[in-house]
């Protein structure tokens, strides 16, 4: 017997889990009240590294399966050492995996196979704003342009969706769209 | 004090049509109304306001729209007058400027306490209006003083309502949030030579007609508006989705973000907050711009295939469909300065809720204020309904003609409690 049915898609995302986790932290918002954290510390001139092990979620501690760390500096061009990439570009790192997980979630609640996702993200910055050189210029980015190029089971149109979606739901997209106060003190 | 089987709150079409079914299935009962039938139609909605469904969609239980103009859209008077003559023609028991100010549970039912007399029902439904008081984003209370505040619907007591462009003081305008009541209030006061910028968070793109029909013709011919509350994929989701962009012109023209454009209306992104007098605004223009368009293209390719199968006797000889334009996104700032003197008024058209202050004593809501309901029936108070709130039952329970549907279901389950 032949059978002409599709097989039902797979992007590696637990669907159900995810809709049960919405359903389970609706009933119970408390649970869904996260902090996430990021510990950074100086090495020397521009370079530091960053350290990403526990979070707050779910009522309770949670610790990532092993701790992560991120070198940042800035390039040679600025007469630094280049010993990883500059906060801006871990920036746009953020933006791409944020949307990209957003993609392949979304997929996946549509049954949607993927076989490509590929993201360039690009960030126009003009560096006489944190030179102080032009105190019209603001010292983030003027725009940040997303390009895709996704190989799936679908129209474009659909393809289109799921990438709109994506957005929509996406933290990091909303912490760069929308305004995010931020408290900085010391010791 | 006096009893009755059931006690309505609320003398608008959604609680006439219920009286209509009590009646009809011999329930003794009486609708309370704080003002006179159909009042928010009158008093709580802009001057130029009219219906965004056509008149032949007008219908109710018994009672239906027999005017001349099938197709065009009724003023808000219009509206009040219709349903006004559905009451009398109706005989429904009105109780008119009575206002609820209590209900309270007892062994056997309700107790409605009112200004004027006292009610004991076994059954209460709340049929008082999902689009009462304006509901707006806390930052409102950020903004600089000497800026005017409106809202597009309803009204506080520090919030007037919008009525129209010469209400305003000439100069700059604000309008915040781009459904239907926004960019209708964003045309007008434009073409009053007042400049307005638009602020545009998610909408619903809507052409005014299809292939020649008015588009909510579609959505009820193709069944669309049926679409059950407990068959649908994300019921939350269509439960606070905002009204469409649709205007109800005699022209039937469609009124979209294009359109306010090219009228010189500055489209900018959602408002997202409020710092030191300057309004921030989001960068997600571009995205809710394409979620709408995708949407849009969406709709009206389904009505496209019901045309060519189930509706096809239906669509005979109707012209191909008119290909969509996409929106076009303007660069937009980032930042609007509210001290600058530019704008002097900013309009809420972000959405109208229920008052629902009278239910305050019983255990109904959520940890965000709404009824929790099932299809109107309220689980935590047996003999408890409500009526005419988004996507009760179907899509179109908050329109006229979805009063009767939802009606009839929530009386039957009514009558079964009554026993």
């Amino acid at each position: 017997m032949t059978t002409t049915e599709k097989p039902a898609a797979d992007n590696g995302v637990d669907v159900p889990f995810l809709l049960g986790a919405r359903t389970a932290l609706t009933d119970e918002p408390a649970g869904a009240q996260f902090q996430w954290r990021a510990e950074t510390e100086w090495v020397k001139g521009t370079h530091s590294r960053g350290t990403v092990k526990t979070f707050f979620g779910l009522g309770e501690e949670q610790e990532h399966t092993s701790s992560f760390t991120f070198d940042a500096d800035h390039p040679l061009q600025f007469s630094s050492e280049d010993h990883g990439a500059t906060p801006v570009e871990i920036v746009l790192v953020a933006l791409g995996a944020c949307l990209t997980a957003g993609v392949a979630s979304v997929s996946q609640l549509r049954e949607i196979q993927l076989r490509s996702v590929k993201a360039t993200i690009t960030g126009e910055h003009d560096l006489l704003g944190i030179l102080g050189a032009d105190p019209e210029v603001p010292n983030r980015f003027k725009g940040i342009k997303v390009h895709y190029d996704i190989d799936a089971d679908a129209t474009p149109d659909e393809i289109a969706a799921v990438v709109a979606q994506s957005q929509k739901r996406s933290a990091v997209y909303d912490c760069l769209t929308s305004p995010v106060a931020v408290e900085v003190e010391v010791n | 004090m006096l009893r009755v089987g059931a006690v309505v709150i609320g003398a608008g079409h959604s609680g006439l049509a219920v009286s209509r079914h009590l009646a009809e299935r011999g329930v003794d009962h009486v609708l309370l109304e704080r003002s006179e039938v159909a009042s928010s139609w009158r008093s709580q909605r802009w001057d130029s306001l009219r219906l965004l469904t056509p008149n032949w969609l007008s219908r109710l239980p018994g009672y239906a729209y027999r005017g001349d103009d099938p197709d065009g859209y009724m003023s808000a008077p219009q509206v009040a007058a219709f349903i006004e003559g559905y009451a009398k023609e109706s005989a429904a028991p009105v109780r008119a400027n009575t206002t609820v100010t209590a209900v309270r549970r007892t062994d056997d039912g309700y107790v409605v306490e009112t200004d004027q007399e006292t009610w004991r029902a076994r059954t209460v439904v709340v049929a008082a209006g999902g689009a009462s008081i304006p509901s707006t984003p806390e930052l409102r209370r950020g903004l600089p003083a000497g800026i005017e505040q409106r809202a597009a619907g309803g009204s506080t007591p520090d919030l007037p309502a919008y009525r129209s462009p010469a209400d305003l003081p000439q100069g700059g305008v604000l309008v915040v949030g781009p459904s239907a009541s926004g960019i209708q209030i964003a045309q007008e006061v434009h073409a009053s030579g007042r400049p307005v910028t638009l602020a545009v968070g998610e909408h619903v793109r809507m052409p005014r007609t299809y292939r020649g029909l008015d588009v909510l013709w579609w959505m009820d011919a193709t069944g669309l508006f049926d679409d059950r509350y407990d068959e649908i994929p994300d019921l939350l989701r269509a439960r606070v989705l905002p009204s469409m962009q649709l205007i109800g012109s005699p022209e039937r023209a469609t009124l979209d973000l294009n359109t306010l454009s090219h009228a010189g209306i500055r489209l900018v992104g959602r408002l997202a907050g409020v710092r030191d007098g300057v309004a921030q605004l989001s960068g997600s223009l571009p995205n809710v711009c394409t979620l709408a368009d995708l949407k849009m293209k969406r709709l009206l390719k389904g009505f496209d295939e019901w045309a060519e199968a189930a509706g096809a006797e239906q669509t005979a000889g109707l012209p191909p469909g008119e290909p969509m334009t996409p929106t076009v996104v303007p660069a937009a700032p980032q930042e609007l300065d509210l001290r600058s003197g530019e704008y002097r008024t900013v309009i809420w058209a972000t959405g109208l809720q229920p008052d629902f202050g009278f239910l305050g004593e019983l255990p109904v809501f959520d940890r965000k204020g709404r009824v929790r309901h099932d299809g109107g029936v309220v689980p935590a108070c047996p003999g408890l309904y409500v009526i005419g709130l988004p996507f009760l039952r179907r899509r179109k329970s908050t329109l006229i003609d979805g009063a009767g549907a939802d009606a009839a279901d929530v009386t039957a389950h009514l009558v079964g409690h009554l026993g």
